[in-house]
């Protein structure tokens, strides 16, 4: 069955940060199949949401997202909801009940990798209108200054 | 969400806040599944995770048998060295993942549990994975003590990792 360690793998190599490079590009399918792509949103600020039905403090976060989405996005947020779930039954009894007004797609290691690693539920990224990653929150996120740097965000023109 | 009547702000964030911490600040749990907590694990079946690593280190020592017991995705990404994907605890399903992993083991084989997923008070998977372990007998089970989860707590910490499956 299982062989324990032995000392055969590396050290951890420290995380290679995203700040203020250009997000990742990807491209899922949504929850109805609907092509989602990242690069679509460049000119909007958009909150990238690693999340999971069965992560606590993601169900606190959720709802304010949605909220913001309802209340920035005519001033150009676009929230995406990136779900670790390792299936998507979870994920689509979880829409049904709450209609979220933003993509939801599903998340996987790769794509996980591809942010820096996503190891720890919730991972919230604020990408700018220039496609680049201005924050990185690992775990639950002081949600009065995330609103305030969104703010800030919306306030800046495209360069 | 879609727009709906004109409320003031702050009662529409309260009722929000509301609504999602009365169902949905725990996992969803299969109806057979336990609700145990990771806090009702006992202190003296913690292991911190720079013990671990110094275990692994060890090339010659016989180890515990490594089970994690969280997200199959975050597995993927990376985990302890010699680990074997063993869950979800919080569904039953992973529970029976659990048990077949752990099947042809001694009931006095060192077993070490992790997940990893969450801040430790809010993993929904160490505490019913335990509580299995030791129904069915297991004597010898600690549990890695995450504190914040995975990637903060080890991998970031330097220690020995692994990718994939």
């Amino acid at each position: 069955m299982v062989c324990l360690a032995t000392g055969i793998s590396r050290a951890a190599t420290p995380r290679t940060s995203l700040l203020h490079r250009m997000a990742p590009a990807f491209t899922r399918s949504d929850l109805a199949g609907r092509p989602v792509s990242l690069r679509a949103y460049r000119g909007k600020v958009v909150l990238l949401n690693f999340w999971a039905t069965w992560c606590g403090p993601c169900q606190v976060e959720l709802p304010r997202f949605a909220a913001w989405q309802n209340q920035y996005g005519p001033e150009g947020l676009q929230v995406i909801a990136v779900s670790m779930d390792d299936s998507d039954g979870p994920v689509r009894a979880w829409a049904r009940k709450l209609n979220p007004d933003y993509p939801v797609v599903m998340g996987d290691a790769k794509l996980g990798k591809r942010y820096g690693g996503v190891l720890g539920l919730p991972v919230t990224f604020l990408i700018g209108r220039n496609g680049k990653v201005e924050t990185r929150i690992d775990g639950g996120a002081d949600l009065p200054a995330l609103e305030k740097q969104i703010q800030h965000l919306l306030g800046e023109k495209m360069p | 969400m879609k727009p709906g009547p004109r409320v003031p702000t702050f009662i529409s964030a309260f009722v929000l806040l509301v609504l999602a911490l009365v169902p949905a600040c725990r996992a969803q749990f299969s109806p057979d599944a336990s609700t145990a907590s990771a806090l009702s694990i006992p202190q003296a079946q913690l292991v911190q995770p720079e013990a671990l690593n110094r275990v692994l280190r060890e090339a010659n020592s016989r180890g515990p048998v490594i089970l994690q017991v969280g997200s199959h995705v975050m597995f993927q990404q990376a985990h302890i060295p010699g680990s074997v994907y063993a869950g979800p605890g919080s569904q039953a399903e992973g529970l029976q993942l659990l048990e077949s992993k752990v099947a042809k083991l001694a009931k006095n084989r060192s077993i070490v549990l992790y997940c990893g997923c969450c801040p430790w008070t809010r993993c929904p998977n160490v505490g019913p994975a335990y509580e299995r372990l030791r129904k069915l007998g297991f004597t010898q089970v600690k549990v890695l003590y995450i504190e914040n989860n995975f990637g903060a707590d080890w991998v970031n910490k330097g220690y020995l990792v692994d990718h994939g499956e």
